[in-house]
């Protein structure tokens, strides 16, 4: 299996800066990282990028891969899609327009808002839960944290996402097209830049889930594009009318955003990947669940909790909000929609990814599990992350796999070294006794 | 036909209604493990879920043993509690004799044994008033 290919990850652990600690092999959700060598490793095929280490990492040893601002300049067309958390990490941001007057100052061409795409995706979203099709509950699709945790830990649910491109996809599609037809250039000419909160979609761009073709071509940091952005605010002598958005769009940088915006009586709006985990597991159990629409986000407080972001969640959660209202009292602009449904749509379905299975033969894994079973309750049960692995379950599954040894656990090794010590008392006394000293009189 | 069996042991605490699901969410992770069909693993979620709400709410807590073989993954569901007085009454779709309490906290549909008899592949209730409820599931795996 081409593992790179197969599983590209934005997600990447300098070496220098890693420690060793165990902070973020305890917050990883998927259980997806371990200490080996003194330094922490990623097993590829069970991250999810939800960047949740990024956040942990006491020693920023943790990042997303993106792209530079200089990059965009391969491109003969420029067009930045800024996510609407962007909005949430100035102070006192009164109009959207100077951000995006700044974003063409660095040298883009264009703006288009991911806010804007966000109601052809409502729109969308709307009419597909009126037909009644969809297995309910339906569980949004803009977050690929999300999608990807469900790919490997909730196969039963697979079906229950909203088949439907994210906002930012949505955003690429109509800017690319348009900027086609403004210039006439041809669509390879064009790069179209998210600028992004999200270590996740940043892995998206380059492995969509749900649409074979990458519709970004980069993806640049919020904490990026806020630095540069920073010293020219001021500078700005003339800010174009270029926000098209509307109060709803913005608001789908916080948590309850996306629900809110499709007006829905029976939905349930969760956020933090651990909160998100908790609420699938009662989805997938529950028969009974009277629920129509599940908006998940993998960060706390939403996209504006993002690893890439710069700004405080609560405080940008408090910003968005404000601004959210400031452009309620100033109106909703009316939608309009230059994607038909087939391009909204995923054109490939997304399949269950067992990342857990310990062999193909039920048998052998039967076997294993004993096994397994057995090493597990030798463990101390201390769940310590000494021994590299995030849980005693954890080792006495890597044991099982052949990854790792009992004596990992340290408290193992204490135990074999006290052994060992024992067995040298015993043996000394069973030295020749040539070897013994007596206190006998000769 | 193999014998090789894995078996678990839950205890089910019924004054504790947080951890409800506990039980359900360890199960699936060890039928992931074993790469368990997917729908196989839905069925074993809801009726392994269903089963521990009923232990916490009508059986005043209990154990649930849950053993799982090449063929098939056996569930049993045992509590000390108050019994069911008519087992056919209480199998209706509808039937629930739910408190209040539990009602607000959203059961009470009388869904619960229906549902665990339509996801499993067998189904049985012991039980005696005064003495206590024994439910056994079986899920098979093909
Ligand atoms: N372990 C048990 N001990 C005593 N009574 C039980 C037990 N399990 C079920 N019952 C009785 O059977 C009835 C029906 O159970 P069922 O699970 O179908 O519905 P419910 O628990 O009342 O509601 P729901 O499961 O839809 O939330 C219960 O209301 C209760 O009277
Ligand atoms: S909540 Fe938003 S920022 Fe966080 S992973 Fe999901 S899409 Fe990305
Ligand atoms: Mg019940």
């Amino acid at each position: 299996m081409n593992s790179n290919q197969q599983y590209y990850h934005s997600v990447r652990l300098d070496t220098d800066k890693c420690k060793g600690c165990i902070n973020c092999i305890k917050g990883c959700p998927t259980e997806a990282i371990r200490v080996r060598d003194g330094k922490a490793k990623i097993i590829k095929e069970r991250c999810i990028d939800c960047g949740e280490c990024i956040r942990s990492c006491p020693y920023q040893a943790k990042s997303a891969v993106t792209e530079r601002l200089d990059d965009i300049f391969n491109y003969r067309y420029k067009i930045a899609i800024p996510a609407p958390t962007l909005y949430g990490q100035f102070n006192n941001l009164k109009d959207i327009n100077l951000i995006l007057t700044g974003l063409k100052y660095l040298g883009f061409d264009d703006v288009y808002e991911v806010a804007k795409a966000t109601e052809i995706i409502t729109d969308y979203t709307k009419k597909l839960l009126k037909e009644g099709k969809l297995q309910r509950p339906v569980i949004n699709s803009a977050c690929p944290a999300v999608i990807r945790l469900i790919t490997v830990r909730f196969p039963n649910l697979i079906n229950n996402i909203l088949p439907v491109i994210s906002p930012m996809e949505a955003a690429a599609k109509v800017a690319r097209k348009e900027a086609v037809r403004k210039t006439g250039l041809r669509p390879s000419e064009i790069g179209v830049f998210f600028i992004s909160p999200c270590a996740a979609k940043a892995t998206s761009v380059r492995s969509p889930l749900g649409t074979l073709a990458p519709l970004v071509d980069g993806v640049l940091s919020i904490k990026e594009v806020y630095l540069k952005l920073l010293p020219i605010l001021g500078k700005i002598e003339k800010v174009e009318d270029l926000s098209t958005c509307a109060f709803a769009g913005v608001r789908w940088a916080g948590a309850g955003g996306e629900a809110d915006a499709l007006g829905i009586e029976k939905y349930v709006a969760v956020d933090g990947i651990d909160n998100v985990v908790k609420l699938l597991e009662e989805v997938e159990d529950d028969e009974k669940l009277d629920v129509d629409f599940i908006e998940a986000l993998g960060c706390t407080g939403g996209c504006v909790g993002g690893p890439l972001t710069v700004e405080n969640t609560f405080v940008a959660k408090t910003k968005i909000k404000k601004l959210a209202e400031t452009l309620k009292r100033k109106g909703q602009r009316p939608v309009v929609i230059p994607l038909s449904e087939e391009e909204l749509r995923w054109d490939t379905p997304i399949t269950y990814r067992n990342v857990l299975n310990l062999d193909d033969d039920i048998l052998v894994a039967m076997q294993k599990m004993e096994t397994m079973q057995d090493i597990y309750e030798k463990l101390p049960h201390l769940d310590c992350g000494s021994c590299g692995a995030p849980s005693c379950k954890a080792l006495s599954e890597d044991i099982v796999r052949g990854y790792s040894t009992e004596t990992d656990c340290i408290y193992k090794l204490r135990e074999k070294v006290r052994e060992l010590a024992r067995q040298m008392v015993e043996l000394e006394e069973e030295m020749p006794g040539s070897f013994k000293s007596d206190n006998r009189e000769y | 036909m193999s014998e090789k069996a894995i078996s678990l042991h839950y205890e089910i605490d019924g004054n504790n209604f947080t951890v409800a699901g506990q039980a359900s969410s360890s199960i699936k992770k060890v039928l992931k493990q074993l790469g368990v069909a997917p729908e196989v693993i839905r069925k074993v979620a809801i009726s392994m879920y269903e089963g521990e709400i009923n232990t916490i709410i009508h059986g005043k807590g209990g154990v649930a043993d849950v053993t799982i073989s090449s063929e098939s993954i056996i569930i049993v569901f045992k509590d000390n509690g108050p019994g069911i007085p008519d087992i056919e009454k209480a199998m209706q779709s509808g039937f629930s004799t739910a408190s209040d309490e539990a009602r607000e906290l959203g059961f009470g549909a009388g869904m619960g044994l229906p549902n665990m008899k339509k996801y499993s592949d067998n189904m049985t209730i012991e039980s005696e008033v005064g003495k206590g409820t024994t439910v056994t599931l079986t899920v098979n795996l093909q």
